[in-house]
């Protein structure tokens, strides 16, 4: 199958019914369990290890009316978290058996306690994860939570998950992150021959399936984009910052390209693509992932390190990739996006680096007031 | 149509509230002679479970930026400064509180109360809100004072309570501040002096909690919102201090003299609630008004414990001083807690205060908060019963404030309890049949 066609039928199964592929993998697979993961990051090995499958619940796009949840949270909530209680309350996450959330904002943790007190037959987790990231202590804190956890789920899926099974399971991670690895490094150095929306799709269907059957998928569309040779188009090139959690609509990000930018890297779907480098397997694998996320991970508007500040690697990360402007799409009422955009916004000026500030909402449908401002900002920027 | 009471205007001065004055005017007066005239060094804390005893055992000055922009809020003078941080890339949608403050703190840091001393130590204690994190991580790219984030977890165990790795990690975070303030002050942690100051946090909240008790008495001799509000500030500024103990004992003596005296704020409680939110800085009197023409009092709040929870039997120890101020962190305050359990802590309030109804105020800038209050709203009617009225508007931002629709929605729920009361009250008349 051609990356065309490949991207045409996962994006159509992701604009369907995303869920339907959970309902069926448990229909394929009786007695086994499901844990929906909330954004931004979660540990997966440790869901994986106890053979369960951890699945991305990351809000319900733009085909879902909001008819329960936004009695429950307010106008000014983002849109996630109301879409998210939503197929909850319809009905829609009953392939779940649990569901994990974690301190990303003030929304997420207290629709946390709310999933808790309306799905009683849901296995609710939350994880506090550490925003002292510079203390020699926080290791083991970090190290605690996740056995916690681990327990947790040991006790869902009825079975004791042992080091080497969390050591294989943190293969099997560290190889799906570097083909999405790979895959967002052929867009950064051929955007003409893989297109953001293309490289979304292929990331985003991982987010549903087994990681092992992700990894032949990524394989086989890796090779496929190698095939294409393309022109390249007069289009500036960006990186795009800012959707961390809620994601905008395939529409929108196709349409940000089609107005004219490449966009070289981006920060969608960050949980899936939370290291740059693989966690050590060796050793002990609890302490390995917590290691590996006070010091590996990448940085986002929902972690807090004191030892170097987010706007720093912002700018490094539009250095390292060649690009010439920012675009900032932050999900409406984030607060984590929002106030990051103050930072950043002092940060990009001080370099003399343009951006875009736009805001978007999963649930939008209407795009033309964001293509126009990228279009006039992509002409100021190849017309100046 | 039910009657209502004459319209109630409050303007409570008791020697509580002098005292608060002169109080807290000193404490403003040091942070202007700090940022005056390099009297003394501040430390930037956040109120929800503040460490204060800490700070004070190094003669350092406790600073709330919470307290600055709420000040600025009750003085009308905030919208200003919320605009200026808007200019610079704050969103409409960020917590006010933070873009007052850093208009404030990008400007010549004056106010009508204090002149506003940069910090030498920025201590995040990142207590439940995640937007702490945010603001003092701004703050310090905006100056040269030392960050800290002092990571307090979660409640999130079923059993609510912190796990042993939990307090572990925060007595070694308090052990590194220490050392820090060590760094700061120049000074070595004087030990004795630390549990002087947590002894004397460990009276103030013993007092604390026995005045809000002292609202389970009918009427309550004090407005467990309005009121409370005006006590909070010592608080947390004057918290493990001489002169705060003797507040709150003055605060408790007169208390309790209105109980005996059989005295209220109002000249006839007519109905006892209890409110969750945190108050309309901006709009506090209008607030309160609306609720005292109706004869309501609020005998129990969930504001009045967002620093720390003592009426269900917290009490710093000062034998094991950080220990204790690790307990404090983690488990007895309102912040730290999970949403259920505020769910519970309500319930108690209802029951053990008995209050005839639940007002729940949302605040846009405050998500944590507000964000779920409908499902809240929906235990407290749909499961236990309670007349529930949930009334939007801001802590800080003087736009989110509508006075007529807010009256609109406080007239038609007071009316229909009355109407409910009537409706028991001639049914008990009627006797049973």
């Amino acid at each position: 199958m051609g990356i065309h066609e490949m991207v045409a039928q996962y994006r159509e199964m992701l604009e369907d019914s995303p869920l339907n592929l959970v309902a069926e993998w448990k229909a394929k697979h009786p007695g086994s369990k499901v844990v929906g993961c909330y954004p931004v990051y979660t540990p997966f090995e440790i869901i994986h290890a106890a053979g369960m499958l951890p699945v991305g619940i990351i809000g319900a796009g733009n085909r879902l009316e909001i008819a329960h949840a936004d009695s429950r949270f307010q106008s000014f909530v983002c849109s996630i978290v109301k879409s998210t209680l939503e197929l909850g309350l319809i009905g829609n996450l009953e392939s779940l058996d649990g569901i994990v959330f974690h301190s990303i904002c003030d929304p997420a943790r207290n629709l946390a306690s709310v999933f808790k007190r309306n799905f009683p037959k849901l296995q609710v987790e939350y994880v506090h994860f550490p925003q002292n990231m510079a203390s020699p202590h926080t290791v083991n804190y970090l190290a605690a939570e996740y056995r916690t956890l681990k327990s947790n789920y040991e006790r869902l899926a009825g079975r004791p998950v042992t080091d080497d099974d969390l050591r294989k399971s943190i293969r099997v991670y560290n190889e799906q992150r570097k083909l999405i690895g790979q895959l967002y490094r052929m867009r950064r150095e051929a955007p003409q021959n893989l297109s953001t929306l293309e490289t979304y799709v292929l990331t985003r269907i991982g987010t549903l399936i087994p990681p092992e059957e992700h990894i032949g998928l990524l394989k086989e569309a890796i090779a496929a984009a190698k095939e294409r040779d393309e022109r390249p188009k007069d289009r500036i090139k960006v990186v795009l910052e800012g959707s961390f959690c809620e994601q905008p609509p395939l529409e929108l990000i196709e349409g940000l390209e089609a107005a004219g930018c490449y966009i070289l890297d981006d920060d969608f779907l960050l949980g899936w693509r939370f290291f740059k480098q693989d966690i050590p397997s060796e050793g002990d694998p609890v302490e390995n992932l917590a290691r590996a996320y006070l010091n590996q991970s990448v940085y986002s508007g929902v972690k807090h390190d004191t030892r170097e500040a987010k706007s720093k690697h912002l700018i490094d990360k539009v250095r390292e990739t060649g690009a010439s402007a920012v675009v900032i799409l932050a999900a409406k009422f984030c607060e984590p996006a929002l106030f990051d955009y103050a930072l950043y916004r002092r940060a990009l000026e001080k370099e003399g680096i343009p951006h875009l500030y736009l805001e978007f909402e999963e649930k939008m449908w209407i795009f033309d007031k964001a293509r126009t401002e990228v279009e006039t900002f992509v002409e100021s920027m190849l017309f100046d | 149509m039910a009657k209502t009471a004459e319209a109630n205007k409050t303007n409570y001065q008791g020697q509580m509230h002098l005292l608060q004055k002169e109080l807290m005017g000193n404490y403003f007066n040091q942070m202007t002679r700090a940022a005056e005239h390099g009297e003394g060094k501040a430390a930037y804390m956040l109120i929800s479970g503040n460490p204060v005893e800490l700070m004070l055992a190094f003669d350092l000055i406790p600073v709330y930026p919470e307290i600055n922009a709420l000040q600025l809020a009750v003085k009308k003078v905030a919208l200003p400064f919320i605009q200026k941080a808007e200019e610079i890339g704050y969103s409409m949608d960020n917590c006010a509180y933070v873009k007052a403050d850093v208009g404030l703190f990008l400007g010549d840091r004056k106010t009508p109360f204090a002149t506003i001393p940069l910090p030498a130590l920025i201590l995040c204690n990142y207590v439940g809100c995640n937007v702490y994190l945010q603001w003092f991580e701004h703050l310090a790219e905006y100056c040269d004072g030392t960050l800290y984030n002092l990571d307090i977890p979660f409640m999130r165990d079923p059993s609510g309570k912190p796990t042993a790795a939990d307090v572990t990690y925060v007595v070694r975070q308090l052990e590194e501040v220490i050392e820090i303030c060590e760094k700061i002050t120049g000074k070595k942690l004087d030990y004795a002096k630390l549990k002087r100051i947590v002894a004397l946090s460990g009276e103030t909240g013993e007092i604390w909690s026995r005045i809000k008790g002292l609202t389970k008495n009918v009427p309550s001799p004090f407005d467990s919102y309005f009121d409370s509000v005006t006590m909070m500030a010592p608080l947390y500024c004057l918290r493990g201090t001489e002169g705060g103990l003797k507040f709150f004992e003055t605060a408790l003596k007169e208390m309790q003299e209105k109980v005996d005296m059989g005295q209220g704020p109002l000249p006839e409680e007519r109905f006892r609630f209890v409110i969750e939110g945190p108050p309309p800085w901006p709009y506090l009197r209008t607030f309160r008004d609306l609720f005292s023409k109706w004869g309501a009092v609020a005998v129990a709040s969930t504001y009045s414990t967002v620093g720390g929870l003592w009426e269900f039997g917290f009490k710093h120890d000062s034998n094991r001083p950080l220990e204790s101020i690790a307990s404090h962190m983690l488990e007895w305050n309102l912040t730290n807690r999970n949403f259920l359990q505020r769910y519970e802590q309500i319930r108690r309030y209802v029951e053990e205060w008995s209050a005839d109804a639940l007002v729940i105020h949302s605040v846009k800038s405050c998500r944590l908060f507000s964000a779920g209050q409908g499902d809240m709203r929906e235990y407290f009617t749909k499961e236990l019963g309670i007349p529930t009225l949930l009334v939007e508007s801001d802590i800080e931002d003087p736009r989110y404030f509508s006075e007529a629709q807010m009256k609109n929605r406080i007239d038609a729920f007071f009316e229909s309890l009355e109407h409910k009361k009537i409706v028991r009250g001639a049914a008990a008349a009627g006797g049973a049949t």
